[in-house]
């Protein structure tokens, strides 16, 4: 009873330790974001709260914490007021199992790339509800066009992921980073280029970023999926953008950047890494936002449909035979036990 | 009372809650919610048989895919329920001639010598180091290949039909290819015209 009972305490604290510097990240990802951008339009950006505006995310909270909720009429009160919690939980739930370091991660589960991507793709239900929920007609097609994108970028995102587990022979997060080890040119960068490239891109498809941000493209359909939220709503909407692509960015940087191994084999492996690799993934996010243009809806559809799977299917069949003929040096199947 | 069966209860009170929900309350959107909930206690119940694999697999695919498109569809498609109600106690005896008969096969297949408890013990339990996912998979790709590659073809084959029944060629909607939006060059898009400034 007492064994269960601290275990419960370690597990708490634990989480907690997770949560509450993401939630701080998740405060200066927003600055991060307007200071990057300012200066690649060759702008300040927030300066005037604290030094240098580092006190901005911490104004632009308790702004928003002090407004008031405001709930349109005949609109559902219930599920406009769950859709914000829906959009958040699954974001915050996914971080159970991502490893910072060598055995630093909540829970070791065997099946973790499997719970992770079941968690990503239960976000949209929070985009889908307050489209719904909200009875404006604004934000239902932005609800509508996140529905469609993001059944279309699961499913490439889901094959990318599938040429992981092959190579790396497991699904446990840790093991996937563990078969990188050898330094940079092990990484599974190399050999799974293509299939990086299209994780990446639906990752941010997925998280509805810039530029696949037609879900509340301000240009078309005001602010789409939460145009009618206001104060701690809107809040927790945009904290669960943000710890979405923190997400992205972690799960690039295990499966396909060697996670928390260092770039020389064997030098300096630690947490160190695996934030430096989750901070440059979270710039890409950011740089990408101040670059491109945003895309238009029927071109979002032919690049999942008709560029991406078509290009995940083919690597997976060259990973395939790589993996049979166990092609060195990468495809040899590292894990244990596979070989019987 | 151990608290594993503790969790099953709860899970289970709550399985039939939303199951039971989910054919009673007015709003199909809400159906649908209540659709999602069964599934993710269903998922919790697996978890509990240390079924890892097809619990994560149930979320992933019928909460994270099959449900989304149902909402989709649901929302899209604003049913008025009144109409609905209309035909209730014309369509009951059917309905409770399906469900009679339906119970009566329930109760012949759990009553039968085959299918009897004692028939089918509990199997023991394994250890942290058995691996759900790679257990589920040899199994799939020795014993049961065959039956796997047949469910594949079915599903090939449903899918082709899918589309070919919806698929078809209207030559009015105007589409762009962007292999030639790509490949279109200065000198067919732009034209320099040279002309003397006008005098005041």
């Amino acid at each position: 009873m007492i064994d269960a009972i601290l275990h419960t305490i370690w597990t708490v604290t634990k989480i907690v330790f997770i949560l509450l510097p993401l939630i701080i990240s998740v405060a200066y990802l927003t600055l991060a974001e307007r200071k990057v951008i300012g200066s690649m339009q060759v702008r300040v950006g927030p300066n005037r709260v604290g030094w240098k505006g580092l006190g901005q995310p911490f104004a632009d909270m308790f702004k928003l914490m002090t407004k008031e909720i405001i709930i349109p009429t005949n609109s559902s009160r219930f599920l406009f007021l769950t859709a914000p919690i829906l959009s958040l939980a699954p974001a915050l739930a996914a971080w159970a199992v991502i490893p910072f370091s060598d055995g630093w991660v909540l829970a070791d589960v065997n099946a973790g790339l499997l719970y992770i991507l079941a968690m990503t793709s239960l976000g949209v239900y929070g985009v889908i509800i307050a489209g719904w929920a909200s009875n404006s007609k604004y934000a239902f097609l932005g609800a509508m066009r996140s529905a469609a994108q993001i059944v279309a970028y699961e499913i490439a995102m889901g094959f990318a992921l599938i040429g992981v587990l092959m190579v790396a022979g497991s699904l446990n997060l840790g093991d996937i980073v563990r078969a990188q080890s050898g330094g940079f040119f092990s990484w599974f960068l190399i050999p799974l280029l293509p299939l990086a490239v299209v994780y990446f891109i639906s990752g941010v498809a997925e998280t509805n970023r810039a530029p696949f941000d037609v879900a509340e493209g301000e240009s078309e359909i005001v602010a789409g999926f939460h145009v009618d939220y206001s104060g701690m709503a809107f809040a927790v909407f945009f904290l669960a953008e943000y710890a979405n692509m923190i997400m992205i960015a972690a799960l690039t940087a295990i499966m396909f950047l060697g996670g928390w191994l260092s770039p020389i084999d064997g030098f300096g492996d630690g947490i160190h890494w695996f934030l430096i690799k989750t901070a440059f993934c979270l710039f890409l996010f950011l740089w990408f936002r101040a670059t491109f243009p945003r895309y238009r809806y029927d071109q979002i559809m032919r690049l999942g449909w008709k560029v991406f799977i078509p290009v995940t299917i083919v690597w997976i069949a060259v990973v395939g035979f790589a993996v049979y003929f166990e092609i060195g040096p990468w495809f040899q199947i590292r894990a244990n036990g596979m070989s019987t | 009372m151990s608290f594993e069966l503790f969790v099953f209860y709860v899970f289970a009170a709550i399985l039939v809650f939303a199951a039971s929900r989910v054919i009673t309350v007015r709003n199909p959107v809400f159906a649908a919610m209540f659709l999602v909930l069964t599934f993710f206690t269903c998922a919790g119940i697996w978890m509990l048989l240390e079924a890892e694999f097809l619990a994560i697999t149930l979320v992933l695919v019928y909460v994270g895919a099959v449900m989304v498109l149902f909402l989709f569809v649901v929302m899209m498609l604003d049913i008025n329920v009144e109409p609905m109600r209309e035909g209730f106690v014309s369509y009951l005896p059917v309905g409770l001639l399906v469900g009679a008969i339906m119970l009566v096969e329930m109760v012949f297949l759990l009553t039968q010598r085959y299918f009897k408890n004692e028939n089918y013990p509990a199997p023991e339990r394994a250890g942290a180091e058995v691996s759900n996912t790679q257990e589920l998979g040899r199994l799939l790709y020795s014993e049961y290949l065959f039956q796997f590659e047949i469910a594949a073809i079915i599903l090939l084959v449903a899918i082709v039909a899918a589309i070919a029944l919806t698929m078809r060629r209207r030559p009015d909607t105007k589409y762009q290819t962007p292999s030639e939006q790509i490949g279109v060059t200065k000198s067919e898009r732009l034209r320099v015209v040279q002309m003397p400034s006008e005098k005041r």
